[in-house]
């Protein structure tokens, strides 16, 4: 056993030899595969988070609610509101994860609120009628939201532009520092590992992974040189992931998670059983306005502009993650905002950024023709 | 004088969009009866029921239930007013497991341990849910998936128990074990309106039944009168 443990402590370093031991070109194209597919990843992610939204109304009312995406630019103007408003661009340090979370709450809780109030007016009076009339609506509504932005964006305000261009795109202060972390990650680590040798419990053999696993992961992406894991990265994913864990035990484990899946399999049987479905399916658009919410935040801090159109192009992929991963289906959304997240990075760097949209749309074609139901969705809805 | 039936509807009408399927029913349901609603495909047995547990609009009419007014509350509330339905065609929730299924028969529900106490006799009742407790609700057979449904209803402590077609589509061995459920309950004392085609043995079983025919109540007696009874015998006896 500890033969093991000594030769799996070495195995990092082997790795890293190996690395450096590659022909430069070789090294600096894995490094630019490997830039594309962090970013792609992170991108994904807010597409995921998007792509939640579109699939827990679809999957509860069969809605393909189009507004969604427009909700998220709402969400992203409503935050540049707030940095304006409390001169956020100056505050640093503490402040300015402070000034992130605030962000974070304040669009989510917006969102939430508004998704619940068009559902209240435009989608509820509409509950029985027939389903096109709800997605010609929620066209409808998509539109409304488009021009609301736009006319957001024409506010006298100093973040918008002053409000000369109103359909300009706005910068978003990066208040999230881009600095590269896997440099100081190495070195914290190769730190940190040695504060914990100090411990006997951590020499124990059975735990050798421990030690050696974060060592050749680090030392993979280290060698890379190309490869960079910013703040922001970090940000997206320490969002998003207790985001989406949290939802999952919500929807698994709790009393209005359960109600949420009744009443998504079978609105009669659910009313009969006392659940008062319009305030869950109320419930469905609160929850995932503030997905939408902390996704808008996210998105902007991660990319630094905001424009009106930014909701529409990003639904559309979300809405494609959604299709792709399975309509309906949660785990679906995730991995299909991570492919189309990866894919679009993909696009970018080896095809070109002007065919990325099509290379979507090419892959949501895909998608409706060869496999509908897409990759988790349930085979077909069985209604007895 | 018998105090007020637990269940008393009167005058109802009622029909989906522009055709009209109910013609001024009326029928009482007493406390610990077992009352039967007979009639060919159609006659609007489960239509009744619907309106009943608020799922499809009265036109007219007036329902009422243990004292109140079911067509004043939202049909989300009638469960919690003590009346359960076990609709037609079961109605279970195929993608959660049997027991989240019982669990939200109890959705209304916050006493623990009643709700735990009626969860082992729903048990009792039917073991085979006991065993099929961790699968998913649309993985069991048809007769399986009805006794969830009616063990569904009775995790909600119901004063009254609606069931539409129990038998329908059944295999005929487990026909006769939910029949047997339902004699079951009768004997610990529960109230049930059931809406039945195998109109021999829901006669055999009730204490009264009503005959439906094109969405009227045309005829009324106890299960043995009605059994008796020629123009039953000949419409659905198939003497």
């Amino acid at each position: 056993m500890h033969a093991i443990a000594h030769l799996a402590t070495l195995t990092p370093l082997a790795v890293a030899a190996a690395l450096q031991a590659e022909p430069a070109t070789a090294e600096a194209a894995s490094g630019v595969l490997g830039q594309q597919i962090v970013t792609g990843l992170s991108n994904g992610m807010i597409i995921a988070l998007i792509a939640i939204g579109y699939t827990m109304v679809y999957g509860i009312i069969e809605l393909i609610n189009f507004a969604h995406g427009d909700l998220c630019t709402l969400g992203a103007f409503f935050a540049l509101m707030l940095v304006g408003a409390l001169g956020m661009e100056a505050w640093s340090g503490v402040a300015g994860m402070a000034g992130v979370v605030l962000l974070l709450a304040g669009a989510a809780a917006f969102c939430a609120l508004f998704n619940w109030s068009i559902d209240r007016v435009v989608y509820r009076p509409l509950r029985s009628a027939p389903k096109l009339t709800l997605l010609v609506s929620a066209i409808g509504c998509s539109f409304v939201l488009v021009n609301l932005a736009l006319f957001w964006g024409g506010l006298p305000m100093e973040v918008f532009g002053g409000g000369v261009a109103a359909a300009a795109p706005k910068d978003f202060p990066a208040m999230v520092p881009d600095s590269s972390l896997l440099p100081d990650a190495w070195d914290s680590w190769v730190s940190a590992e040695a504060f914990l040798r100090s411990s006997p419990s951590w020499n124990d053999p059975s735990v050798w992974w421990l030690t050696w696993a974060p060592r050749v992961a680090l030392a993979v992406l280290v060698k890379s040189r190309e490869l960079n894991f910013t703040t922001s990265d970090l940000l997206v994913w320490c969002v998003t992931l207790p985001l989406m864990v949290a939802l999952t035990g919500l929807v698994r484990c709790t009393r209005l998670g359960k109600a949420m899946r009744a009443v998504a399999q079978n609105p009669t049987a659910a009313s009969l059983m006392g659940i008062d479905v319009d305030r869950v399916i109320g419930a469905a658009f609160l929850i995932g306005g503030a997905l939408g919410g902390f996704a808008s935040v996210i998105y902007a801090l991660y990319n630094n502009t905001i424009s009106f159109q930014m909701g529409y192009r990003t639904g559309m992929d979300a809405f494609t993650a959604a299709v792709l991963g399975g309509i309906g289906s949660m785990p679906g959304a995730v991995v299909g905002g991570l492919l189309i997240g990866v894919a679009r990075a993909i696009s970018d760097g080896y095809i070109e950024a002007r065919w990325t949209n099509s290379v979507v749309f090419a892959i949501l074609i895909a998608t409706l023709v060869f496999r509908p139901s897409g990759l988790l969705g349930a085979k077909l809805r069985d209604k007895v | 004088m018998s105090a007020e039936p637990l269940l008393r509807v009167h005058g109802l009408c009622a029909g989906y969009g522009p055709v009209d399927v109910l013609h001024d029913v009326a029928l009482e349901v007493r406390q610990g009866e077992i009352v039967s609603l007979i009639g060919a495909n159609g006659a609007g047995k489960s239509s009744t029921l619907r309106c009943i547990s608020r799922i499809l609009a009265a036109r007219s009419g007036s329902l009422r239930f243990a004292g109140r007014d079911l067509l004043a509350m939202p049909a989300h509330d009638v469960v919690a007013a003590g009346l359960a339905h076990v609709p037609e065609g079961r109605r279970i929730f195929p993608r959660l497991t049997v027991l989240e299924n019982l669990e939200m028969g109890a959705y209304r529900r916050g006493d623990a341990a009643a709700i735990a106490r009626d969860l082992h006799h729903v048990r009792e009742l039917f073991p085979i849910l006991r065993d099929r407790e961790r699968q998913q609700g649309g993985t069991l057979s048809g007769g399986e998936q009805q006794m969830l449904a009616i063990g569904r209803a009775m995790m909600s402590e119901p004063r009254l128990l609606m069931m539409d077609e129990p038998s329908m589509g059944i295999a005929p061995i487990l026909v006769t074990r939910i029949f047997d459920a339902v004699k079951r309950l009768r004997d610990q004392g529960m109230t049930i309106l059931l809406v039945e085609q195998n109109a021999r043995a829901a006669l055999r079983l009730s204490d009264r039944a009503y005959v439906m025919e094109t969405g009227r109540i045309t005829l009324s007696g106890t299960g043995a009168e009605l059994l008796q009874d020629r123009r039953v015998q000949e419409a659905y006896l198939g003497d």
